[in-house]
């Protein structure tokens, strides 16, 4: 069970029945459960997409699309069934926030694949976690079974002549089936090999129908949206960045945790202040503000807003809202080597310059920690991350490069003091096992 | 080969929710996974004719995914996550805590083939790091001490 936390600054939306027993169908109906499909069936398939358009809320899986425009580049008339896809594979290093969804508010994912699933007319809708999510897929099993019971999902749903169908899948393992055309080929029962686009998804995509897929949060959302209004959920942000965000802090915090916070809240007074700063006498040295593939900013970077155009300024990226608060006992070497394995491990092998690029970069650095580093090496690391830059079919060569490429631009000193075999100057901590 | 009666249930239910027949594979994998212990020559065959598949397409599926294995591993598997925001709390350590105490390396069981040990990627525990699974279960905001009672207890279960 994760546990809870709470600030007088979050503002809950999707967090909003966190511990409230929501789980049980009949509690959830008195939270106002499953009014929010009603009102979306009888305002219509357009009045939803333009709400959702209005509403300003952006893809909470990483990229930050627009939700409501997504919706609308799936074509009306569609010889092959349509579908709509929640992706709960969440497996970006710093983020467990679907997780929480799942565990507190399941009833609530459901209705964001129904309102997603009314607004392109598709008649199924699937719901997959990550393999390790075993306990939240029993609870989301239960919560699909609930609503079956009680006619909400199935046949002719609330009278309206439609049927929709629900159900969850499990995944297995693998960090690259959280991309979309990976999700859907490990759905089809496939390795989780990107597909090339285009066609998007929105056009071809689960067994050749247009698919809208969407993050857990993100589907969370609607149901808010749907009930409160386009307007009032825009108005929680900043311009172009709807709502608030399930921001999970993590690190050596005071109080690390997941918290729902406005849009464009300040990053430095989410660490000092959500999460009341560095804990066992800490202190910051940097922090990665999206999950584990966004680039890294210094301490003098972090006075910044909480949202995709505001971090991209600051030449980061909000990604996935895993906040990841490094301290001034990591060595930045042994950081950029964990993060590299990750990637190195999670590469599905198809283009080259991901799979030899991360391949190269584990190698180089694994040496380079271990004191055997030549002073070439740390030009060569940002070389082989630049060049994987833009040349792969998934952006998972961008993910491991990204990174890397600004470690070594921010923190070339910390890369520097490991040269002539100097064993590392920053910890002491046990040797990595390679993966 | 017969399936158990859960089993059964399970693909039968699954397989008329899916458009094509392969598409229950990677869940239904995992749980004979679970059941079986491992997915042996017998039960890939088996799924293999199930789905209209070869043999050889569902081996090459169950090599993509890391949970997906083809030999057992101790009855209890001790997953470690050593990335990044585990290793800020102490991962590292962790992780060695359990190699020490049961006497075993990475990916390896204890000879009782009660215990496995693993280091792996995030497991989504990241504001509770660090962070283990036992089999399916969580283990969040580890101690050497806390490793200690989790595999204490677990023996001493054995015992009895
Ligand atoms: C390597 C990789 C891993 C990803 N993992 C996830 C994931 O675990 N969960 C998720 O929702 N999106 C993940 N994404 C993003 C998805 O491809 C996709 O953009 C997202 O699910 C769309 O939903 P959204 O528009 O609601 O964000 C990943 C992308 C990449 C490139
Ligand atoms: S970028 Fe990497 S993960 Fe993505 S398709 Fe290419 S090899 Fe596979
Ligand atoms: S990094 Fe260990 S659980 Fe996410």
């Amino acid at each position: 069970m994760a546990y809870l936390v709470s600030h007088p600054d979050e503002v809950k939306v999707v967090s909003k029945h966190f511990g409230m027993g929501a789980t049980n169908l009949d509690r959830y109906l008195e939270l106002d459960g499953y009014k929010a499909v009603q009102k979306a069936i009888s305002m219509g398939a357009d009045a939803i997409i333009n709400e959702v358009k209005a509403s300003n809320l952006r893809g909470r899986g990483g990229a930050g699309f627009p939700t409501g425009l997504k919706w609308s580049f799936v074509p009306k008339q569609s010889a092959k069934p349509k579908y709509v896809l929640c992706n709960g594979d969440e497996s970006e290093p710093g983020t467990c926030k679907d997780r929480l969804i799942f565990e507190h508010d399941p009833h609530a994912v459901i209705e964001g694949v129904m309102i997603a699933a009314l607004a392109v007319g598709a008649k199924s809708g699937y719901i997959y976690l990550r393999g390790e999510y075993r306990y939240l897929l029993e609870i989301m099993e239960k919560a699909v079974a609930d609503a079956y019971a009680r006619g909400f999902i199935g046949k002719n749903i609330f009278g309206s002549g439609i049927d929709l169908d629900i159900f969850t899948h499990s995944g297995a393992g693998a960090y690259e089936v959280g991309e979309e055309s990976a999700l859907m080929e490990s759905l089809e029962g496939k390795r989780g090999v990107p597909r090339i686009r285009p066609p998007f998804p929105a056009v071809v995509g689960l067994w050749g129908g247009p698919t809208v897929i969407n993050n857990a949060e993100t589907l969370a959302s609607v149901p808010h949206i749907i009930l409160g209004g386009g307007e009032w959920f825009a108005n929680l942000g900043t311009p172009r960045n709807g709502g608030t965000r399930l921001f999970c802090l993590s690190g050596e915090l005071e109080k690390p945790g997941v918290y729902e916070l406005p849009m464009g809240y300040n990053l430095k007074k989410m660490i000092y202040d959500v999460s009341g700063g560095m804990t066992k006498g800490r202190n910051l040295k940097g922090v990665v503000p999206g999950g584990s593939s966004v680039q890294i900013l210094t301490p003098d970077e972090i006075d910044v807003a909480m949202d995709f155009d505001s971090m991209m300024k600051a030449g980061s990226m909000l990604g996935s809202g895993g906040v990841i608060v490094l301290d001034d006992q990591m060595c930045i070497v042994r950081f950029a080597l964990r993060v590299t394995k990750f990637y190195q491990h999670e590469s599905c092998g198809w283009c080259i310059p991901c799979r030899e690029g991360t391949d190269w970069m584990k190698k180089t650095l694994t040496r380079f920690h271990s004191g055997g580093g030549v002073a070439k090496d740390i030009d060569n690391l940002k070389y082989l991350a630049e060049n994987m830059l833009g040349r792969t079919f998934c952006p998972l060569g961008d993910a491991a490069a990204m990174p890397i490429i600004s470690y070594v631009q921010k923190f070339r000193k910390e890369f520097e003091d490991h040269l002539d075999g100097r064993p590392c100057p920053y910890e002491k901590a046990a040797e990595p096992a390679l993966v | 080969m017969k399936f158990s009666d859960q089993l059964e249930q399970r693909f039968s239910t699954m397989v008329t929710h899916y458009p094509t027949k392969r598409s229950v594979l990677v869940p239904m994998l995992l749980y004979i996974q679970d059941e079986v212990g491992a997915l042996t020559d017998e039960t890939i065959h088996e799924i293999a004719q199930r789905t209209d598949l070869s043999d050889l397409e569902v081996r090459n599926v169950i090599s993509y995914y890391s949970m997906l294995r083809t030999r057992p591993v101790g009855k209890y598997n001790l997953q470690v996550c050593t990335n990044v925001s585990c290793l800020l709390r102490g991962a590292d350590d962790i992780f060695e805590h359990c190699k020490k105490k049961l006497g075993i390396g990475n990916k390896e069981s204890t000879p009782d083939g009660l215990f496995h040990v693993e280091e792996v990627e995030c497991i989504g525990a990241c504001c509770w790091a660090p962070a283990l699974m036992m089999n399916y279960e969580f283990h969040e905001n580890l101690t050497p001490a806390k490793i200690d009672e989790l595999i204490d207890g677990l023996k001493k279960k054995e015992e009895q």
